[in-house]
């Protein structure tokens, strides 16, 4: 059953939405990617609840110019109206008064909401014939998805990645470092502008399939996933467009393969499995990672501590210093130094006393900054620096 | 309008509202003052798997399993953020923004997944809770407001929100000076030895239990209107803490009774039938507020002066 959804074998409707959710996956993905790297995420949260109030309104215009008012596309430009004027409150409440951005994205999020709310009430109480049915817009809704709205959802999600691919760039001189966009002559305040028009744009074109509450998982998840595992901007945004067009993909074919799976939920958790996989096992920036990074440090630590007591004949207590230095064959197991544990030992207190040389001798400053009790002295001077720093060694050493 | 029209049917919810726009509006001026303030929207999106677990392990739907589910969920919510946050290295937004949307997925998901076409569960429901229906049957008039006889009949909801706010209440008062200190200077604070991590989680939990109970009566619209429209109205007003909890707690009242009327009544003054969505009211009021005192306020600008006419 999965098989066959993931290869598109599940019919016309689900075929439909399994791509459709793709391409949201990866516009939106791309384009949050912007968001996050500008620690703006959370804007999106503002921008997509505000989208209620527009939809309802656009419903209620709609009938009032005696149309059905279900068209897609009509309830999509009413939701950019209020998601714009919700945007624009935001920027307003943060830069004109003292409010903190975040206390103004929830102020927005909450009020557009609230009054959403209230006009789907007016438009329960105004065709109780005719139900509306826009309280889908909340979740998403893919069971009556015809190929209008598919249509509407790819040229949308089409145009946005145009967007992003032209202005990358700019967005990201403005998401790292907005003073130095500034003196480069950008006008930043409008480049932010066009990233959150963008991230509207996916909010908008989203509604259908996962709904108002959770397109902001897609614009934010992909792009924290991608960030663990590059650096680079380019490569971030990719993956994140990746991540979100898999995420879109598979939740979307997941869902069709049940009835009680709602399309919305499964995608964003498939966004959030990816994520739990990015911050345990990515390379450099993964928990794993960071955990074995750890361990090796530790058992540096550890190993050097014990050859140094080695070397001056201490008695070693500590069980994790033992445990390390059996395994590496550098004592027997009752604590008594191998071979090869006397020639290290040797070599650590020789490298201590150079160090400690070094360390004195403020001619050698540079290359004492490179001391951290772990790295050899030898990595780090050449071998005439070397043997210049053993004759200050003296009597003392040489034991 | 009689008082036993009102009584029975405008009293309850009208005093829920208030308590629950109080309880929810002066935590809130903290979490504002912390840059906290979105902690609010985070917890009232998290309720919801919480409220569907709690069902799921119990089948019914009274309160208490469901308050402490909620609670339950808002805290694993609040450990997770900070999980996510620190071991990803991730700025607190984001990490907020991953685990509140998965979270409410999960409990979108859990709800769907489960058999709870018989009770009334649903995500609408959640999101904007149903004031108008807490309605006090047994009163007569404003006499049964000291009858305890009809008092045993007032919704439950009543009762917890009243106790509820009443417990924020003391919890701020008791711990007033520590929170204003940490608020303001945590880097102070700790040096004269308070627990400041203490005390920061403290205000979380303390949020967190008046948004779970205001979510029970009124859905979680209304709690993150009231966590920030009213702190954020008030802090265009003044400059000094107390007054702006002051003023914060006369906004939510307002906010509240003014939402709740013109829900109740605007639609029948304007020629309509059917009253609208009292939650949805009291944001959009509290909104309106805020408007007005981020455009007249006289503290509105970030210095803090007094704007020049």
């Amino acid at each position: 059953m999965l098989f066959e959804a993931l290869t598109l074998q599940l019919g016309y409707n689900a075929t439909l939405v399994t791509v459709g959710a793709m391409l949201l996956g990866i516009a939106a993905g791309a384009t949050g990617t912007f968001l996050f790297l500008g620690k703006r995420a959370l804007v999106s949260d503002a921008i997509s609840h505000a989208t209620l109030p527009g939809v309802a309104l656009a419903f209620m215009l709609m009938v009032a110019f005696g149309g059905e008012g279900r068209s897609l596309l009509g309830l999509l430009l009413g939701s950019a109206v209020t998601s714009a004027i919700g945007l624009i409150c935001v920027s307003a409440l943060t830069h004109r008064t003292r409010l903190s951005e975040d206390a103004a994205i929830g102020a927005v999020l909450s009020v557009f909401f609230g009054f959403g709310i209230v006009l789907l009430t007016v438009i329960q109480s105004m065709n109780a014939g005719r139900q509306a049915g826009l309280e889908s817009f909340l979740l998403g809704s893919t069971a009556g998805m015809l190929w209008n709205d598919a249509v509407v959802i790819a040229l949308g999600g089409t145009l946005v990645l145009l967007a992003v691919l032209i202005l990358r760039r700019p967005m990201t001189t403005v998401a790292f470092d907005p003073e130095f966009a500034a003196g480069a002559g950008m006008n930043v305040r409008r480049i932010e502008l066009a990233m959150m028009g963008l991230a509207m744009a996916i909010t908008v074109v989203g509604l259908k399939i996962v709904g108002l509450i959770l397109i902001v998982a897609l614009l934010i998840i992909p792009a924290v996933a991608a960030r663990f595992w590059s650096h680079r901007v380019g490569h971030v945004v990719l993956l994140a467009g990746a991540f979100g067009g898999i995420a879109g993909y598979v939740g979307a074919a997941i869902s069709a393969t049940a009835p009680a799976l709602p399309t919305g939920p499964i995608i964003v958790l498939v966004a959030f499995a990816i994520f739990l996989m990015s911050l345990l096992i990515a390379p450099a920036r993964g928990v794993l990672a960071a955990m074995l990074r750890h361990r090796r440090f530790q058992a540096q630590v550890h190993v050097r501590q014990g050859l140094l007591a080695l070397a001056t004949d201490q008695p070693i207590y500590e069980r994790l210093t033992l445990r390390l230095m059996k395994r590496r064959g550098l004592v027997r197991a009752d604590g008594v130094a191998t071979e090869t544990g006397h020639a290290q030992a040797a070599r650590a207190l020789l490298d201590e006393r150079r160090w400690q040389v070094l360390r004195s001798d403020p001619a050698h400053a540079d290359a004492a900054a490179h001391y951290d009790g772990l790295t050899p002295l030898d990595t780090v001077l050449t071998p005439d620096q070397l043997k210049a720093l053993d004759q200050g060694l003296g009597p003392r050493a040489a034991t | 309008m009689t008082g036993a029209e009102f009584v029975p049917l405008s009293l309850p919810p009208l005093v829920i509202g208030i308590c629950a726009a109080i309880a929810c509006a002066v935590p809130g001026n903290f979490l504002l003052l912390r840059k906290q303030a979105l902690i609010g929207d985070a917890i009232s999106h998290v309720v919801l798997p919480g409220i569907v677990l709690a069902f799921l392990v119990t089948g019914t739907l009274s309160a208490w399993p469901m308050m402490i589910g909620a609670g339950i969920a808002a805290l694993v919510a609040v450990g997770l953020i900070e999980a996510v946050r620190r071991l990803g290295r991730i700025e607190p937004g984001a990490a907020m923004g991953v685990v509140f949307t998965a979270m409410f997925a999960g409990g979108v998901l859990l709800l769907e997944q489960s058999d709870t076409s018989s009770v009334h569960l649903d995500v609408e429901h959640a999101l904007y809770g149903n004031l108008e229906s807490l309605i006090w049957l047994d009163a007569v008039g404003w006499s049964s407001v000291f009858d305890p006889e009809a008092l045993a009949g007032m919704p439950p909801e009543l009762w917890r929100m009243v106790i509820t706010t009443l417990v924020v209440l003391v919890m701020c008062v008791l711990f007033w000076r520590p929170l204003k200190l940490s608020t303001f200077d945590e880097g102070f604070a700790q040096t004269i030895g308070l627990p400041v991590n203490l005390i920061g989680l403290g205000l979380v939990v303390t949020a967190a239990i008046a948004a779970v109970a205001a979510f029970d009566a009124v859905g979680s619209i209304i709690v993150i209107a009231m966590f920030i429209c009213p702190p954020a109205a008030a802090r265009m007003m003044t400059n000094s803490l107390e007054a702006q909890v002051l003023w914060s707690v006369v906004f939510a009242t307002v906010s509240a009774v003014l939402g709740y009327v013109l829900a109740g009544y605007g639609p029948l003054w304007l020629g309509f039938e059917n009253a609208v969505s009292a939650a949805g009211m009291i944001a959009t009021v509290s909104g309106g507020i805020l408007a007005l005192a981020a455009a007249f306020g006289p503290c509105r600008t970030r210095s803090g002066a007094p704007v020049e006419a």
